[in-house]
């Protein structure tokens, strides 16, 4: 594959290589010297329209552990010239001899259009509420270290999921792996469709023998916008030590970051032997490292 | 490609790999603070191999860690197929220690520079050997085997095809020649 765009037209095999591929990143991660030579002579960028220090700080770290050399452009744009300065700012770090670029946008798409616009691999950092891939596999890669396998397991994810390219991402990856992936919210926040997870408002429905829960993050925005009221939301979907005991016995808990304390999540669980936040960042570093690998080095395999 | 030769049989390589064995024991005076790390992918069971044989010539242990050298190639920008990235696993500290790095052909030199940088990061031995099965000469590099079971002068148009039973259900080095392009 030439871009990460999404998983459309990523084959099953395909993202269990590149997750072969992550687990020895995550070695070289322990060694005394945390840093290979591979990416020697590449040069990547990272470029963010929309602010996220830490996705931003895993991609330049990944890279930097590579040995890529690595570039940050971070843009705030007016939403008139958004067309335009998207298209502009790459040009011109083309010019500079760009390899491969991280693209963050709060529009939806700004990575697809960017595959036109240059020539080097595009790798989407987050769109919109579209996708962000690299946030998919780094839970994929965190489960499976959990799970062992996904297939057939049953994988709850809980909140704004209408607003979430982390949960569009997930159900789209998690289900290639083969686990069954079951989404819980508010009905105004849960979409009319998503593909590769079943929806419910129902948060017993979706806990319920789950093997693994992943809990998102709520958007300040979507309260001021009175899509939700808070009160309400903590009563009902607040994924609790008591609405945890729904699923299986030590399913694992996961949180993509940065987490609202005794919002989303009852403040206790997140420090608790059940949570795999920290496991997360760790593991998404060695996910991009083997990303950039993937989309640098070579071709693949016929 | 096409079949030219045999180079060793099963007994040959048997033969080969216990010599090496004794030189390595020769040249370190024993066994003490010596590991082994086979290359991938046929570096593994040769090393494994050898291990074995200081084991029933010596009575002691030698630790065997195996190591994938792709992440140090020094031609990634312009390779042609990715090279899957495999595991390097080193379960003992590297400090101190007679490495006796293990191939299964010596060619260009540059596996065996990759391998020296990997090792460099992975701690400070104290020595680094290098143990082959055959060196078949065209070496790029200043780079020399310290243990050889075969010299084989070969041409360049030549393919030396080392099997060994652990991957490829049998234990012989063969001679091929490239078909024209």
């Amino acid at each position: 594959m030439k871009h990460l765009l999404d998983f459309q037209g990523w084959s099953r095999a395909q993202v269990e290589s590149l997750l072969d591929t992550a687990r020895v990143m995550r070695e070289v991660l322990e060694r005394p010297v945390k840093k290979v030579p591979a990416l020697q002579g590449f040069t990547v960028a990272t470029v963010f329209f929309e602010p996220s220090t830490r996705t931003r700080t895993s991609f330049e770290l990944a890279a930097r552990r590579m040995s890529a050399d690595v570039v940050s452009f971070t843009a705030a744009t007016s939403s008139l010239q958004k067309g335009e300065s998207y298209k502009d700012t790459l040009l011109t770090l083309e010019a500079m001899g760009i390899d491969a670029y991280v693209i963050r946008a709060d529009a939806a798409g700004v990575p697809h259009q960017a595959t036109r616009w240059v020539k080097g691999a595009i790798i989407n950092g987050g769109d919109g509420r579209r996708a962000h891939p690299t946030q998919a596999l780094l839970d994929a890669y965190t489960l499976l270290e959990a799970l062992g396998s996904l297939e057939g397991k049953k994988i709850a994810i809980v909140g704004d999921i209408l607003h979430s390219r982390v949960a569009r991402s997930n159900a789209e990856l998690l289900s290639l792996l083969g686990a069954e992936v079951w989404c819980a919210g508010p009905p105004s926040l849960l979409p009319q469709a998503l593909p590769g997870a079943r929806l419910t408002p129902s948060l017993e429905e979706a806990l319920g023998e789950a093997d693994a829960v992943m809990v998102l993050r709520l958007q300040k925005e979507r309260m001021e916008t009175g899509l939700v009221y808070l009160e309400e939301y903590i009563a009902r979907y607040q994924v609790t030590e008591r609405r945890l005991g729904l699923a299986k016995p030590q399913a694992p808990l996961l949180h993509p970051g940065p987490m609202n304390r005794d919002v989303e999540l009852e403040g206790t669980l997140a420090d608790s032997e059940r949570s795999l936040v920290n496991r997360q960042v760790q593991n998404g570093v060695a996910v991009r490292m083997a990303v950039l690998y993937h989309l640098l080095v070579g071709r693949e395999e016929a | 490609m096409r079949f030219k030769a045999e180079l060793m049989n099963a007994e040959e390589m048997r033969r080969a790999l216990h010599r090496i064995a004794h030189e390595i024991v020769e040249a370190n005076k024993g066994v003490e603070g010596l590991a082994l790390i086979g290359i991938h992918t046929r570096g593994i069971p040769l090393a494994e191999r050898i291990a074995r044989y200081l084991r029933e010539f010596e009575g002691k242990e030698v630790p065997v860690g195996t190591l994938d050298i792709t992440l140090y190639r020094d031609d990634l920008t312009e390779i042609g197929v990715r090279p899957k990235v495999r595991e390097t696993r080193i379960p003992f500290d590297l400090t101190g220690k007679a490495v006796v790095l293990v191939d299964d052909v010596l060619y260009t030199g540059r596996t065996a520079r990759a391998a020296l940088d990997a090792l460099m990061d992975l701690g400070r031995p104290k020595r680094i050997y290098l143990a082959v099965l055959v060196d078949r000469g065209h070496r790029e590099l200043p780079i020399r085997a310290d243990f050889v079971g075969k010299n084989v002068p070969t041409a360049k148009s030549e393919v030396v095809k080392v099997k060994v039973l652990e991957v490829d259900g049998e234990d012989r080095v063969e001679l091929w020649e490239k078909e024209e392009a």
